[in-house]
């Protein structure tokens, strides 16, 4: 392979890698934190984009509309968890996974009802509409540099948030001990909202962030809701860090192997997780 | 984690086709009247593909209407199945409509792997088939029956004559792009065939499992290796990333983008600047200087308010074809023989143009080079006269 090209495709390996990260960290969050499997996760990507969608047209600003898809998505996370998700957490997984799966047909619904089964397109923020040339053919869309920084960025703020504030460290220990953080006078209903509504939020605003180059269309949630998964399991459940490092395996493994084993394309992804699970099963950076 | 229907929306769809059936308007239960014939409408009305079951049932219906109601003598009466497009429910879906409710007609589908297990009921059953979209190559031709037509496309032959187009507009190496599944590789055929006969040479062949829409991996490796021109197929919400993306990354001065329409039908207002001067083949386009397409267009756009889609006229010719057979036996669809050979023997006056219906029972009919302009795929030229699939495999043909 060329070395230009290579660099290229390790461009588009990090820049997939970033967004799945994006999108993962909620789902890690609300496993790890809460201990619910989540999978209604996709839909959230689902409605964020949407959302993008509907919002941009409305108020002709991409950014006024991210900043109000992003207070909607928290929103909507408060009213989901006050409404069902506080009710799971004594449950069995199973129960969950009933639950967060009607969740899905009733998003899959509404979204057939409220936007109809149509492909829609949302268009990149002039501003940053263009590319960079790299070679004599291709070229780099900026939109997408935009969207890695704002995922790194992202990154950067849970890392201090978790690890650096006060909150942080409740969320820490209410995923350790959920009774002793009660007993101390900590609202641990407030909180776990709070961190579901963090999820809904972060997933939602992956959604928005890719609106504009992956367009937008009924199903979309399903397509990112295995990966996540599959991200989420080979980081460690639970840990953001281990997301950051998965994503971008992932991200970087699905697109080299697209381009080097085309036949075992669909694999690539499942056989980095299956190798990663023999040698730790409680994925890179998960708990023992 | 495609079927996200529910027993309970299931009961409630059923229920609703029911008391459609049993209204009125469609049934007109008239003493010394022969008893209204029962066509089977199974076709996607949820899900990623409901947009082009209501196309399909709104211009039957359509047509329907127009004769009063009546084909061949008979009332039409609809039992109207939502397929869900969900393959595994293919034989059991259609084997309701056939043995419980007893449709004399089965008109269906969208989606080619709910279509081969119609194709199973109805070569198993003997029950008169109309296929209205589904283009699986094998549905006329290794599995071919002389009780089942198709009013659409076979895959092949919506993409054979581009080849032909690209070389003659200067292309003579090409990369091929499309999902790995069973549709996406007999385009990949039917291209292949029609480019390298132009004498074309396919200098890169990239594949990505469906329905995976990560393209920057794969367009950079068209990038990589320059071809003239680049040839794919894509639908859906698929085709408009996977243009929009394509336009992005700059190929689309340097490397022009070829495709079926599919590319770009019905996806052009998402697809916005992006998918301007495309040039696409398939047997229909907009702006066809047809006098029956013209009628069409406004008949349909006065009775539902929208536009009419290349789905929409395939569903309006079932309708058509099944006039057809039921004249020549006043309505008595017992007269098998007569009756297919009524529907084998006609030219349909279609808004795509007139076709004939090839032994293996599929459409003969031109293939159009069409390109984006504005909203519109617009009509160019006819890339292919009278363009016939070779029905590979079907015993109908000797």
């Amino acid at each position: 392979m060329d070395p230009v090209i290579f660099l290229i495709q390790v461009l588009n390996g990090v820049q997939y890698g970033l967004l799945l990260f994006l999108v993962a960290s909620g789902l890690t969050l609300i496993f790890g934190i809460l201990g619910i499997i989540n999978l209604a996760h996709g839909s959230f990507y689902m409605v964020g984009a949407y959302l993008a969608f509907s919002l941009t047209e409305r108020m002709g600003n991409f950014w006024l509309a991210l900043a109000a898809g992003v207070l909607l998505a928290v929103a909507l996370g408060m009213a989901l968890e006050w409404l069902v998700m506080r009710f799971l957490y004594p449950r069995d997984h199973l129960y969950q996974v009933l639950l967060t799966y009607g969740l899905i047909l009733v998003f899959e619904e509404a979204r057939s009802l409220i936007w109809g089964d149509d492909v829609h397109g949302v268009q990149v923020p002039a501003a940053l509409d263009f590319s960079i040339p790299l070679t004599d053919t291709l070229s780099y869309q900026v939109w997408r540099l935009v969207m890695s920084a704002v995922c790194l960025a992202i990154a950067a703020a849970m890392y201090w948030l978790i690890q650096r504030t006060r909150l942080g460290m409740m969320i820490r220990a209410g995923a350790v001990n959920r009774e002793m953080v009660q007993s101390l006078g900590i609202d641990i209903g407030l909180l776990y909202r709070v961190v579901f509504a963090l999820g809904v939020a972060l997933a939602a605003l992956a959604g928005m962030l890719a609106a504009p180059v992956s367009s937008v269309f009924p199903g979309m949630g399903n397509q990112v809701l295995i990966i996540s998964f599959v991200v989420v399991v080979i980081g460690g459940i639970g840990s953001v860090k281990g997301a950051l490092v998965a994503a971008l395996l992932i991200g970087l493994a699905d697109t080299f192997g697209k381009v080097l084993l085309p036949q075992l394309a669909g694999m690539v992804v499942y056989l980095l997780m299956a190798a990663v699970l023999l040698w730790r099963p409680q994925g890179i950076f998960g708990r023992t | 984690m495609k079927d996200h229907r529910n027993p309970r929306r299931r009961f409630l769809q059923a229920a609703g086709g029911l008391a459609l059936t049993a209204s009125p308007l469609s049934a007109p239960f008239v003493i010394a009247q022969p008893a209204p014939l029962k066509v089977g409408l199974m076709l996607p009305y949820t899900g990623t593909f409901a947009a082009l079951g209501n196309a399909i049932t709104n211009a039957f219906k359509l047509y329907v209407a127009e004769k009063g109601g009546k084909l061949g003598g008979r009332s039409i009466e609809y039992v109207v199945l939502d397929d869900e497009s969900e393959p595994s429910k293919a034989v059991d879906n259609a084997g309701r409509l056939v043995n419980r409710d007893k449709v004399d007609v089965l008109v269906g589908t969208v989606h080619s792997g709910v279509q081969m297990g119609m194709v199973k009921v109805s070569r198993e059953s003997g029950v008169l088939s109309i296929i209205p979209n589904a283009g699986a190559d094998a549905a006329t031709g290794g599995l071919c029956a002389p009780n089942i037509f198709r009013t659409s496309f076979s895959n092949w032959q919506t993409i054979y004559a581009l080849g032909k187009v690209m070389v003659e507009r200067g292309h003579k190496s090409a990369a091929w792009i499309s999902w790995k599944y069973a549709a996406g590789e007999e385009m990949f055929k039917g291209f292949k065939e029609g480019y390298e006969k132009a004498g074309g040479r396919i200098v890169k062949e990239l594949w990505l499992p469906f329905p995976n829409v990560e393209f920057q991996a794969l367009i950079t490796e068209i990038a990589a290796a320059k071809p003239d021109a680049t040839a794919c197929f894509f639908a859906g919400g698929g085709a408009v990333k996977f243009v929009k993306d394509y336009d992005a990354a700059g190929l689309k001065a340097r490397i022009p983008l070829y495709g079926n329409g599919f590319l770009t039908d019905g996806t052009l207002q998402a697809q916005g600047a992006s998918a301007q001067g495309i040039y696409t083949t398939l047997h229909y386009a907009d702006s066809l200087d047809i006098p029956k397409d013209r009628e069409f267009r406004l008949n349909y756009a006065k009775t539902y308010k929208l536009q009419p889609d290349v789905y929409a006229v395939q569903g309006y010719d079932a309708a058509q074809l099944l006039d057809v057979g039921l004249r020549a036996v006043k309505g008595d669809i017992k007269a098998k023989g007569q009756l297919v050979a009524a529907m084998e023997n006609v030219t349909i006056d279609s808004p795509r143009g007139r076709w004939k219906v090839s032994k293996a029972h599929n459409p003969v009919q031109d293939s159009y080079l069409r390109q984006v302009v504005g909203e519109q795929n617009k009509y160019v030229a006819v890339a292919w006269k009278a363009l016939e699939d070779p029905a590979r495999g079907c015993k109908m043909t000797a």
